[in-house]
């Protein structure tokens, strides 16, 4: 009996997503009173004995070449595999990219029930009832789980990583590994510092920035901060910055720390894509802009005169001129 | 499988409430307050697969397109939209949808009995967010998934995909058959036309029952989020303030 934790990488790294997926997958061993155990899939450069740290007790290492890309059905193969011979009762993923593709997939193979987008630990006290999103952010279902084997997708940056002592016992497991179908013929790269989907801190701005060429004030911002880039709906529509910068209802949804939105009126699709950010900050010179309504901090006032205020400010704290 | 002569391509519609709705439950919290929810179909079905379906059929006329949606009578007009949209003709099988695996199930049965070379999926419906179907119906026909593809093309027989991966993409190509979901970057969205919305009301719905499947999971009840505390106003002449509660009290930065 165990409980089961994916750990997913990206160029041989493990995401941040899956410290997070396996701290909350160690407390949920501890109420169980089971295990916590890791699977890595393919060619990891990180030292995984030194996952033990965030609670997992073993790592079952598949190696093998054919898994360098991430591939659902190949990926489902193996974990199903794993997850049988190590009688795993819950499955846990991080709901990123790769959980997304995966956990599905996996939950109709084992026939075990899924939660997508969890953001608490389950309640074991009467059943295995888990706490998920819904409606974009704006309320949360209480899922019952009613199956054996129970897989649960963690949202990312809904629960804290938690760094203890310990080492993991790395073991090498010899899994089946089917040719992928699907093949992999290139990458694109996108510019940002940070990928927007794992940052803790994202600055956005919108169309109260009038103009691709003040994005300059923007940058810097962000650059102090160590943050992602983000921008609304119409700046994306009008090619101020790229499609994958666009957060909202129809692009990306994020869930940082802290989020900035610069010139930006909030309409309602936006927040749909930013309303599960802990601290909400809100720049804008109109004070009836109705993100204002939705925000933690907020500064009416002129952006181009705030912002790199705001730069120098946070630049001065860091000890950075 | 092999090819099929014609191109055949099922698109999943689902229901869900405006994203401007207001959400609220009613019997304890237990059931969504549909009281005066204006229901559309989900944006990532619509905008980006079907519309996505809809071009691929503009580029080659012989292509079939069928839509499907599991739910009951009332998600007729959703389906009638989504046909003014685009699309040949519509199966509904008529149930209620209580977890995503028994959907699944169905849009599975029904994919079956179809015979199609490409079933597209919005990314994620926002009412439930689950992401689940497209993974779940490749998986219980046992074909490959491209999950949140931002750019679709065909060529011959074999479909090339950009999938979303942190930090950028990845360009992908299988053979078809394949289940992809799909989100922005795959089409534009467009407006039903006056020709459209005639044409749709003489295509066809076909109204299927379910077939027999299992529930994996049930809702037992929902919740609200805390409202927010309200605003803190900084003085635009004291920006510095605001990096002083970020660091100090808000303990960000």
């Amino acid at each position: 009996m165990s409980v089961l934790i994916f750990i997913d990488t990206g160029e041989g790294h493990v995401k941040k997503a899956s410290l997070e997926a396996m701290s909350y997958g160690a407390k949920i061993a501890e109420q169980l009173g089971d295990t916590a155990e890791g699977l890595v899939l393919g060619n990891a450069s990180d030292d995984l004995a030194a996952l033990g740290k965030y609670g997992v007790k073993k790592i079952h290492h598949v190696k093998n070449e054919a898994l360098s890309h991430m591939d659902a059905q190949v990926y489902t193969n193996v974990i199903a595999q794993v997850a049988e011979k190590t009688g795993a009762k819950v499955i846990v993923f991080s709901n990123n990219v790769d959980g997304k593709a995966i956990a599905p997939r996996l939950s109709a193979r084992l026939k075990a029930g899924l939660v997508a987008g969890a953001v608490a630990l389950p309640d074991t006290t009467k059943g295995f009832i888990v706490k998920k999103n819904v409606f974009s952010g704006k309320a949360f279902a209480n899922i019952s789980v009613n199956t054996d084997v129970k897989i649960i997708a963690l949202n990312t940056n809904a629960y804290k990583t938690v760094t203890g002592e310990g080492t993991a016992e790395v073991i090498p497991f010899d899994a089946k590994v089917d040719n992928a179908k699907v093949k992999v013929t290139g990458v694109n790269k996108s510019s940002g510092e940070v990928p927007l989907t794992e940052a803790e801190i994202v600055v956005s701005a919108g169309r109260g920035m009038k103009g691709p060429e003040n994005w300059k004030i923007v940058e810097d911002l962000a650059h102090a901060l160590h943050a992602a880039l983000a921008c609304s709906r119409p700046v994306a529509d009008a090619h101020w910055r790229p499609h994958n910068e666009h957060v909202g209802q129809t692009g990306i949804a994020i869930a940082p720390n802290l989020y900035i939105a610069i010139g930006i009126s909030g309409a309602i699709q936006h927040l749909a894509g930013v309303n599960r950010s802990k601290v909400i900050v809100v720049i804008n010179k109109d004070p009836e802009a109705p993100f204002f309504k939705a925000a933690d901090y907020g500064i009416v006032g002129d952006a181009f005169e705030v912002v790199p205020k705001i730069t120098e400010a946070i630049k001065k704290l860091k000890g950075v001129s | 499988m092999k090819k099929n002569l014609i191109m055949k391509i099922l698109v999943c519609i689902s229901k869900t409430p405006d994203t401007t709705a207001k959400i609220a439950f009613t019997d304890n919290n237990t059931k969504f307050d549909s009281r005066g929810v204006q229901w559309i179909i989900n944006p990532y079905d619509e905008w980006y697969s079907l519309v996505r379906a809809i071009e691929l059929k503009e580029a080659d006329a012989s292509t079939v397109i069928h839509l499907v949606t599991v739910g009951t009578a009332d998600a007729e007009p959703i389906i009638r939209k989504a046909l003014a949209l685009g699309g040949d003709e519509a199966i509904r099988i008529n149930a209620e949808s209580p977890d995503s695996f028994y959907i699944a199930s169905q849009i599975a049965e029904a994919a079956k009995q179809g015979g199609y070379d490409l079933i597209f999926t919005g990314k994620e419906t926002i009412d439930y967010n689950g992401s689940s179907i497209g993974g779940m119906v490749a998986e219980l026909l046992a074909l490959p998934y491209i999950a949140l593809a931002t750019k679709f093309d065909l060529n011959g027989n074999k479909a090339i995909v950009n999938r979303e991966i942190e930090g950028g993409e990845e360009i992908c190509e299988v053979e078809l058959p394949v289940v992809v979901s799909c989100q922005k970057g795959v089409a534009e969205q467009r407006i039903p036309n006056m020709r459209g919305i005639m044409a749709a009301r003489s295509k066809p719905l076909k109204v299927v029952e379910p077939v027999a499947s299992d529930t994996l999971t049930a809702i037992t009840n929902f919740e609200l989020p805390a409202p927010k505390a309200g605003v803190k106003l900084i003085p635009a002449e004291q920006p510095e303030e605001l990096v002083r509660l970020l660091h100090e009290e808000a303990k960000l930065i």
